[in-house]
């Protein structure tokens, strides 16, 4: 019986109508980083605003006394591009049926994005400064903490599919579950280039 | 224009250009602070006409599988306010005599697009129910049995939606002339067949040489 037959003798309730031609999945996923990058623009703004309003910018920044670990989190950074890296080595390595390859990139995601958590972690306890040291320390901390969360809501994902990983899910076919934390992860990396750069760097 | 986050290869690609980006301005910014943010401005332009011309990418027209006996013919028909035009009736009374046809009218409910936005619709709607109601009336008058429904504002998303529940073997699109159809501006009709594999006549109905007629 073909398609259109089955539909023709198909006596159920009718099959959703769909006008988009955007996968809805894709769709989902393309309008939860818009959101995001709405949220993280929010922060930003903030941070700008703390810098530009500071009356020693630009010349003086981060404002005296205080310093940024610059090294250690350009540390931080190159582990946590080498994350993205593995992630996209993992999805290669199912969409081609090399499964332990597949799980060691994602147990090797997930250990430096927890080693980058816990290098931000260290790097909080020792940079000299807390949230009650005026604005700059505010947006600072807002900033790269509202990135930390999103690490760690990350890490979370790439649990779930190492866990499901290990007991045999996802195969060639079906790895849309590696996917969606892929780009989520990809996401997150890409914003911590963005808050390194105009937060250590510039 | 494309989602660059629409898998997790494309989003790498993202990864890598932002790199390379963000690259450029650090070292931009330490030589000097306006050199850095000419590099961004530089990079925002490039960005920009990038994403302005850049074209979706060609999709195979989809295939409308035939519904009922093989000398059935279904004919979806799309129409804006030229719905009870004269031509569009003689065209499907041209179908109708051609064989046993099955018609299904669809009236996209036009609407201004800050209404559209503002979600104030009812109107528009209520208006397109009425052309429906006053059309299928008509071709009931004449012998010929029709169904419809009000469609979308858009009238390409209408007719992929007519098409997902009707499943037509022809679809006609019916317009105002050149110029002065917001459709045919849009490249609605072109865009119809390029999508579907299925016939697409295109019909023209001049409303203002009806109205000047005694």
């Amino acid at each position: 019986m073909s398609h259109a037959e089955a539909l023709h003798e198909h006596h159920g309730p009718p099959e959703a109508n769909r006008s988009s031609r955007v996968d809805a999945r894709v769709l989902g996923m393309f309008l939860f980083i818009a959101s995001e990058a709405m949220l993280f623009g929010s922060f930003f703004t903030a941070y700008f605003f703390v810098r530009v309003v500071n009356p020693d910018a630009p010349a003086q920044w981060p404002p005296e006394p205080f310093h940024f670990p610059v090294f250690v989190a350009g540390v931080n950074t190159a582990i946590l591009v080498t994350s993205s890296f593995t992630m996209h080595w993992a999805l290669q390595s199912i969409k081609r049926g090399e499964r332990k390859a597949f799980l060691a990139g994602m147990v090797l995601t997930f250990t430096m994005g927890l080693a980058f958590l816990m290098t931000q972690v260290v790097e909080y306890l020792n940079v000299g400064f807390n949230t009650s040291d005026g604005a700059f320390a505010s947006v600072f901390f807002g900033l790269t903490g509202l990135h930390g969360a999103h690490v760690a809501i990350g890490l979370t994902l790439l649990g779930i599919v190492i866990v499901r990983g290990f007991r045999g899910h996802y195969s060639p076919e079906h790895h849309y579950g590696v996917e969606l934390p892929g780009i989520y992860w990809h996401f997150v990396d890409i914003m911590w280039i963005v808050v390194y750069s105009a937060v250590y760097l510039i | 224009m494309e989602s660059p986050f629409r898998s997790e290869a494309a989003a790498f690609r993202l990864l890598l250009v932002t790199i390379a980006a963000f690259a450029l301005i650090v070292v931009a910014s330490w030589i000097a602070p306006w050199l850095g943010l000419l590099t961004v401005l530089v990079l925002t332009a490039g960005a920009v006409w990038l994403y302005l011309r850049q074209r979706p990418p060609a999709t195979p027209p989809q295939s409308i599988e035939h519904v009922g006996a093989p000398d059935d013919r279904r004919v979806l028909v799309v129409a804006n306010e030229t719905v009870g035009g004269d031509e569009l009736m003689s065209a499907i009374s041209e179908f109708a005599l051609g064989g046993k046809s099955e018609f299904y009218v669809v009236c996209p409910a036009l609407n201004s697009r800050l209404k559209t936005w503002t979600s104030d619709e009812d109107p528009a709607r209520a208006q397109a129910q009425q052309r429906l109601d006053a059309t299928l009336s008509r071709l009931a008058s004449v012998g010929i049995d029709a169904r419809g429904e009000v469609g979308d504002v858009d009238p390409l998303v209408a007719i992929e939606d007519g098409v997902r529940s009707f499943r037509p073997d022809e679809i006609v699109v019916s317009t105002h002339p050149e110029g002065r159809s917001n459709w045919l501006e849009r490249g609605v009709v072109g865009a119809v067949r390029e999508r579907f594999d299925v016939p697409v006549t295109h019909v023209v109905v001049d409303l203002e040489t009806h109205e000047a007629a005694p």
